[in-house]
């Protein structure tokens, strides 16, 4: 019998602790594809944040280095400076990057700094319970934000990825999802090609993955998913947002 | 061995960092420190494999280390007071996660911004962990430009022999004295033993993890006396502190960095006028010469700690002492400079209230 479907070989043989329906699991999977497919895992090391995927380092079998909170791009900096020959890539939810870790990820990229970054946007604090994030749409309803996002109480979503498309520094930066067979391969597709652009030393990479949080959205998986394609992309878009490596097969 | 050098102690810790096989180095803009940033750009820049940034943030700075450590890379950062508290978090997490680094504190006058002027400020802070959870980092107080050359040799090789941060604490005073120095000869960083922990990508080998995360209490609580011990050993190993003209003398001044090296003058003026004073001088604030200064109270009965702040290192010396002496306390806070002759009036006054001319 032909196997067509097996754990990637740099995902540990570990149950994920992640919630029915979250995308963080199928994003694991994407990046650990990614690498066995550029065949890079033993220059390898990843960043892990704080947040849901604080244990990813009992996922991945690769050398990772816990980074504190919010702390990841300044981590994976000066991993990637001792070792410019080897690929760094960091792994951080919303609240990690874009509340607490803003300065050290726009300076990262503003920098160019050669590293590649996987940004899990499910627009709230997951692993705290479902609190506001600074990517927390407008009326979305969250365990700090009673009646919903309110732009005069609370600010508005914050559009980190197109602030880091700005900086000189920053190569390639695309937002995805993995909401749908379809999403999912062109998030593989995105991973790939920012870790290609590492590869090629052309510079900084990040790829924003809006993923399902079905606990704290208080919704159905499957309802989750929907909730991405029907509310969260108009604040959200899928697109490429910046591009400036073009095809680097 | 170096020829003779005249020059500025930050830049003494610098050039001495770099001999000592420090390969990164991150900071940010802070007086009165930054000789010691600039001096770091421009030998990294001369060097092949010697890595500088200046961050966007004392916190950046302190977390950048924290990579390029994991990666084995001897690293450095620098840094004064205000600047220190935000590194307090890296700080904790390379404790934590059993990483070495080297951490320059030029203590200025404080709290708050406070200003630029030499204190000693910090004492607390350096010595009790300064940031979260139950960790010491190892302390070291140099008092002159040899010693800063010769104690940032040794804080890199305690960094590494005992995987901990390690923090060298001066004041803009140490850091902008000009003295002549004596350098090391300089380390090749290939020469370093090899790290059999670090993280450089998993080839021909399981992969590793680098982290502080120990949800399992039992696994957390076996962590913290792990640590704990490591401090018990680096207690034994490195606690090392210089006496002074205290063989027959029946008061012992206590300081250490600036504030030693303003009471030794002090103490040569009050020995001319006949009185039997000495001075302790801790190199390492923590581990603290407890057991010296125990060894000592056998036989002196007054302690006066001199410290440019309102008193830190007392509570260490009280500590020590277990009550067999009376302590006495001449502080200094804000950034002010004490002259030697102002120290010699106190101690000579102390000494003539506790009739110790009678002994």
């Amino acid at each position: 019998m032909k196997q067509i479907f097996q754990r990637p070989k740099y995902l540990k043989d570990a149950v994920f602790h992640y919630c029915p329906g979250c995308g963080h699991s199928i994003i694991h999977r994407l990046v650990a594809e990614v690498i066995e497919e550029l065949d890079i895992a033993e220059k390898t090391i990843g960043v892990p944040p704080a947040g849901c995927a604080v244990l990813a380092y009992d996922y991945f079998d690769l050398d990772m280095c816990e980074a504190p909170h919010g702390r990841g791009a300044a981590v994976a900096t000066g991993v990637k400076r001792a070792l410019p020959d080897r690929i760094v890539f960091s792994y951080q939810g919303d609240g990690d990057i874009a509340a607490i870790g803003t300065a050290e990820t726009i300076h990262a990229a503003n920098r160019g700094e050669n590293i590649t970054i996987i940004f899990v946007n499910n627009s709230c604090y997951g692993m705290t319970g479902g609190q506001m994030a600074p990517t927390t749409i407008l009326g979305q309803n969250s365990s700090t934000t009673p009646g919903g996002r309110d732009s005069l109480r609370d600010g508005t979503p914050i559009d980190l990825s197109e602030m880091l498309a700005i900086t000189k520094g920053s190569v390639y930066i695309e937002r995805t999802s993995v909401n749908s067979p379809k999403n999912i391969r062109k998030t593989k597709k995105a991973i790939k090609k920012a870790f290609k652009i590492q590869m090629a030393g052309l510079g900084f990479s990040l790829i924003e993955v809006l993923s399902p949080c079905p606990t704290n959205w208080k919704l159905s998986p499957v309802d989750a998913c929907k909730w991405i394609d029907e509310t969260i992309v108009k604040t959200y878009p899928m697109k490429v947002i910046k591009d400036e490596a073009g095809n680097i097969d | 061995m170096s020829e003779k050098q005249l020059m500025r102690g930050s830049q003494v810790i610098a050039e001495a960092a770099i001999r000592a096989g420090c390969r990164f180095y991150a900071g940010y803009p802070i007086t009165p420190q930054n000789e010691m940033t600039e001096y770091m750009a421009n030998a990294m820049a001369e060097l092949s494999d010697g890595t500088f940034i200046q961050a966007e943030s004392e916190i950046a700075a302190i977390n950048m280390v924290l990579g390029a450590s994991t990666a084995g890379v001897r690293s450095m950062t620098s840094s004064s007071s205000p600047g220190l508290s935000l590194k307090q978090e890296g700080i904790s997490f390379l404790a934590a996660s059993e990483l070495p680094a080297v951490i320059v504190n030029t203590m200025r006058g404080g709290p708050g911004l406070g200003n630029i002027a030499p204190s000693q400020g910090d004492y607390f802070q350096a010595t009790r962990g300064g940031g979260h959870g139950d960790y010491r980092s190892i302390v070291l107080a140099p008092a002159s430009g040899q010693e800063q050359a010769d104690l940032t040799r040794k804080a890199f090789e305690y960094a590494d022999k005992y995987r901990t941060p390690v923090l060298i604490l001066v004041d803009g005073m140490m850091g902008q004295m000009m003295e002549p120095v004596i350098f090391p000869d300089p380390i090749d960083a290939l020469d370093l033993p090899p790290k059999p922990w670090i993280l450089d990508g998993a080839k021909g080998r399981p992969s590793r993890i680098i982290k502080s995360l120990i949800l399992n209490t039992r696994e957390m609580e076996d962590h913290n006396w792990k640590l704990a011990r490591k401090y018990e050993n680096i207690a034994r190993e490195i606690t090392t502190a210089e006496s002074y003209l205290t063989e027959d003398a029946n008061m012992v001044v206590i300081a250490y960095g600036t504030a030693a090296r303003i009471a030794k003058g002090a103490i040569k003026r009050v020995r001319e006028m006949g009185l039997k004073v000495g001075l302790f001088r801790p190199i390492t604030l923590y581990p603290f010469p407890s057991k010296e200064l125990l060894e000592m109270s056998r036989v002196v009965k007054h302690f006066l700690v001199f410290e440019m702040n309102t008193g830190q290192m007392i509570e260490d010396v009280r500590l020590s002492l277990e009550g067999r002496s009376t302590i006495h306390f001449y502080g200094r806070p804000g950034g002010i400079i004490s002259t030697p002759d102002e120290i010699s009036k106190e101690i000579s006054s102390i000494y003539y209230r506790q009739h110790l001319e009678e002994e």
